[in-house]
């Protein structure tokens, strides 16, 4: 992998390498009276890594010189790798907390592992470890392929990478040491939020870059799609964090923002970490791989410049549809449900766009597990859009808030739309990569398909079973006007769908795990020479016109 | 419109300018405006903030996730209100840097919790909750009874509060530690000054039940027993009366 690299590449990894040490220890120095302290290590551990790498490969032979003749790819694969074992960890935590709802008493005596510690691990773990890395591997890969451009360098995108996952990592364990902000979605404290915003600057800088060497005059709308993914997630993320720290050698820091202003910048935040990180981007996914696969243009351009405008703006009005009822000022409620409605006209564009680019292959949907995986990620895609629409709109959000119909809905969204993308794009794109003439087996292909499928349907089924049987408990009344359940009522009948859910992430835990060996084990396959033209070529791309 | 677009997509920069000016609007139009309309936040005279120790066990709360099953928003529904007792108020958070409103409720509101059990009541049902609640699901939190509750650097939490906006004065800030340790032992020297500086209603008491050490849970049942004490405006009669919808 370092063969790649010319001898003053190698030397930038270990300039960055001390960067990355030389801040670690001057945090680890401050934060020495401070958990801070222990956790600046792990900047340390990473800038030691990097200097390492850097150096033990420094004097090996300069790189052949025609690389520039092909794409840089090595970043993708190792990406496809974190992603899936992000993927199992966070998933891991998923069901282990699943299971802790109905057992609470299946865990640790220590604080690490108790549910409100493990649950952020598990949103971090699959969101940002298992979405991120998914969405940063395949950015990586389609950019290059739609711009008929190399990444501009070969040191930047290991930043990209390995920061991003720097940062995961300071998130999932400084949660389990009790270093949260407890804002969803964004729970990592500042200095983790601030070594992000510079991966993250990073990551656009080398976006925008290798757009600015395409040879093709058009960006192709996975590009939209990834680059609003990134620089509205840069934007909501530095605005929510805003915060201040007691010390430069403190990790605890105060939001600057209170009540319901924070609640409100929150909330904005966290919705659209829905819509920029597991839409936009995984969207920018489906544009490139479900054609590709399809090997059938996209069924309208139009049709997808409408929905990407629409999700871009309407999208940032609804983050309000979370505090209905609340003490925030109605006003902004009635924002937030009126725009969330409207949503559902562009979400509905870009599923209608992916299933009638199936239109007329459905042969190939019949036969091929991974176009399959594509296509019911589309469905969930739209279920979901039509749920939260639906969700959003007050009376109907005076039931489902506060229940597991909340759950119920994000998984049929995580599991089936985000998931089953990655699942299909990752089964697609690895033969490419690796240049193998197909994947290992495609049996455990269809033996995921099922798995996941079943895990999803049984997860969200039992779930909303037991939102609505929880929203309605807490709202009914006895014939004499006192409400007829205690809250304790209410917690006992959710156990068995919380053991059915329990089972069902097990379902799908599995296929992930079959897929992990699937991917490992294709690229331990021999070379195939001649599938590199089906990566190469863009013209099935061209969207229909 | 098509044709444009067709020009828009071909450079990059422009592209990239023209997502964050769109995206950029909504988020503009709701979040400015409710730092500048007064009414978004009441009026009140009998709002305090929270003792050092309080904060410690808000921050307790927020290091082991409590927020992750409860919320701290009672909503304007007639259920709720009768259920957990009167609605939220906006100025009750005022001081929350940052906000637990919550979005799950795996247990019950705690909104209305704070002087709803006894100080034993809440440090049993930490320790074990299915000694008080046979089938409660919630974690057993065992070892913030053994756990001494960190206090150094109180001055500093209590600075950084000042900077986000909340009205400490110096003296609080100085006292911080000192007052920490004062309310959770009652009977000691630093037990008037808790009072004059955050009103004679404060609790002063050995909240785990052991006046010797300060421990985490001492500044955990603090805290859940402050939740919607900070001011009594939502229990004015005419805010009771105001049922819900
Ligand atoms: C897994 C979810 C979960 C977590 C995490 C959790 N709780 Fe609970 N909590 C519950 C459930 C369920 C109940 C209702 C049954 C009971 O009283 O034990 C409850 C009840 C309570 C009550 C009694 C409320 C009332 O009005 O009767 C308090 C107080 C409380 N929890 C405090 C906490 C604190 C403090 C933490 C964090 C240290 C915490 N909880 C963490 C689930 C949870
Ligand atoms: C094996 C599969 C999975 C299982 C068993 C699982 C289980 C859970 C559980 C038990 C919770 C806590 C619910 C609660 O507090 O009531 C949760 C929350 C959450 N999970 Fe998962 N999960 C899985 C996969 C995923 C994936 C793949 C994603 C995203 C890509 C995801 C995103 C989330 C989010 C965003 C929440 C927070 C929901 C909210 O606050 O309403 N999960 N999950």
């Amino acid at each position: 992998m370092m063969a790649q690299l010319t001898s003053s590449e190698r030397q930038n990894i270990i300039a960055i390498g001390l960067a990355i040490l030389i801040g670690g220890f001057t945090l680890a120095i401050l934060g020495r009276n401070d958990i801070l302290g222990i956790h600046a290590l792990l900047f340390v551990a990473a800038g030691g890594l990097a200097i390492i790498v850097g150096a033990r490969n420094l004097y090996k032979p300069e790189p052949s010189e025609d690389r520039s003749q092909s794409y840089y790819d090595d970043p993708s694969k190792v990406g496809i790798f974190l992603a899936l074992i992000w993927g199992i960890f966070g998933m891991f935590i998923g069901d282990w907390i699943a299971w802790l709802m109905a057992f609470p008493d299946m865990t640790f005596s220590e604080g690490w592992s108790s549910f409100g510690r493990l649950r952020p691990s598990h949103t971090t773990g699959v969101i940002f470890g298992f979405g991120g890395n998914a969405l940063i591997a395949t950015s990586f890969h389609v950019v290059q392929r739609t711009s008929r451009a190399r990444l501009p360098s070969q040191v930047l995108p290991w930043f990209v990478l390995w920061g991003y996952n720097l940062f995961c990592l300071l998130g999932v364990t400084g949660y389990f040491m009790g270093i949260t902000q407890s804002r969803e979605y964004a729970e990592p404290e500042w200095y983790a939020d601030i070594w992000l915003v510079i991966v993250w600057v990073s990551y656009f800088g080398l976006y925008i870059w290798t757009l600015a060497r395409r040879k093709e005059p058009h960006i192709y709308v996975s590009n939209w799609y990834y680059m609003a993914f990134i620089l509205v997630v840069a934007v909501l993320h530095i605005v929510n964090n805003l915060a201040v720290p007691l010390s430069w050698g403190s990790a605890k820091s105060y939001s600057l923002f209170s009540g319901v202003q924070d609640a409100m910048t929150q909330w904005w935040y966290g919705h659209n970490a829905v819509a920029f990180f597991l839409t936009a981007g995984f969207l920018g996914m489906m544009y490139y791989y479900l054609p590709k696969r399809a090997q059938r243009p996209i069924y309208s351009y139009r049709m997808s410049i409408i929905s990407f405008w629409g999700i871009t703006f309407f999208y940032m009005w609804a983050g309000s549809h979370h505090l209905h009822y609340t003490a925030l000022p109605h006003w902004v409620q009635n924002l937030g449900m009126s725009f969330s409605v409207m949503l559902l006209v562009p979400s509905w564009a870009s599923a209608g766009n992916a299933l009638m680019t199936l239109n007329g292959a459905w042969h190939r949907v019949r036969d091929d597990a991974v176009l399959r995986f594509m296509m019911v990620a589309a469905i969930f895609y739209g279920l979901s859009t039509f749920e939260g629409s639906f969700m959003a709109i007050r009376p109907v959000n005076s039931l489902s808030h506060y229940t597991d119909w909340t759950v119920g809905h994000v998984h049929s969204g995580a599991l089936g739309w985000v998931a089953m993308i990655v699942f299909g794009s990752f089964y697609a794109l690895v033969p490419w990569l690796w240049k193998r003439k197909s994947m290992y087996s495609a049996r455990l292909i269809e033996v995921h398909f099922w798995l996941a499928l079943a895990g999803t349907v049984v997860y969200v089924f039992a779930l909303w079973n037991a939102g609505i049987i929880q929203g309605l408990m807490w709202r009914t009344y006895n014939d004499g006007g006192t409400l007829a359940y205690s809250f304790m009522e209410s917690v006992d009948a959710m156990r068995p769908y919380y053991v059915a859910r329990g089972i069902g992430g097990l379902l799908f835990l599995t296929g992930t795990i079959l897929c992990l060996y699937n991917v490992w084990m294709t690229t331990r396959m021999a070379t195939e020479t001649d599938t590199e033209s089906v990566d190469q070529s863009v013209a099935t791309l061209q969207p229909a016109e | 419109m098509f044709k444009t677009h067709y020009k828009l997509e071909r450079n990059s920069v422009a592209l990239a300018l023209g997502i964050i000016v769109v995206s950029g609007i909504g988020g503009l139009v709701e979040i400015a405006p409710l730092f500048t309309i007064d009414e978004t936040v009441e009026e009140t005279q009998d709002m305090r903030t929270y003792t050092p120790l309080e904060l410690m066990g808000r921050n307790i709360y927020i290091s082991e996730g409590c927020y992750a099953c409860h919320s701290q928003m009672v909503r304007t529904l007639r259920n709720e209100v009768e259920r957990y007792g009167p609605y939220s108020l906006a100025v009750e958070s005022k001081y929350d840097h940052p906000h637990l409103w919550g979005s799950k409720r795996t247990g019950p509101d705690l909104a209305r919790v704070g002087a709803k059990y006894s100080d034993a009541w809440h440090v049993a049902h930490l320790i074990n909750p299915r000694d008080v609640v046979p089938t409660s699901i919630m974690p057993k939190y065992g070892w913030l009874a053994k756990t001494p509750l960190e206090m150094k650097d109180l001055s500093l939490h209590l600075k950084a509060q000042q900077r986000v906006g909340v009205p400490y004065t110096d003296e609080q800030v100085e006292n911080a530690t000192a007052d920490a340790y004062a309310q959770a032992t009652p009977e000691s020297a630093g037990q008037d000054g808790v009072l004059e500086r955050y009103g004679e209603a404060t609790n002063v008491r050995a909240f785990d039940g052991d006046p010797k050490t300060v421990t985490q849970m001492d500044a955990l049942v603090a805290y859940l027993q402050i939740i919607g004490q900070l001011t009594q405006v939502p229990y004015a009669d005419n805010n009771s009366e105001k049922k819900g919808e």
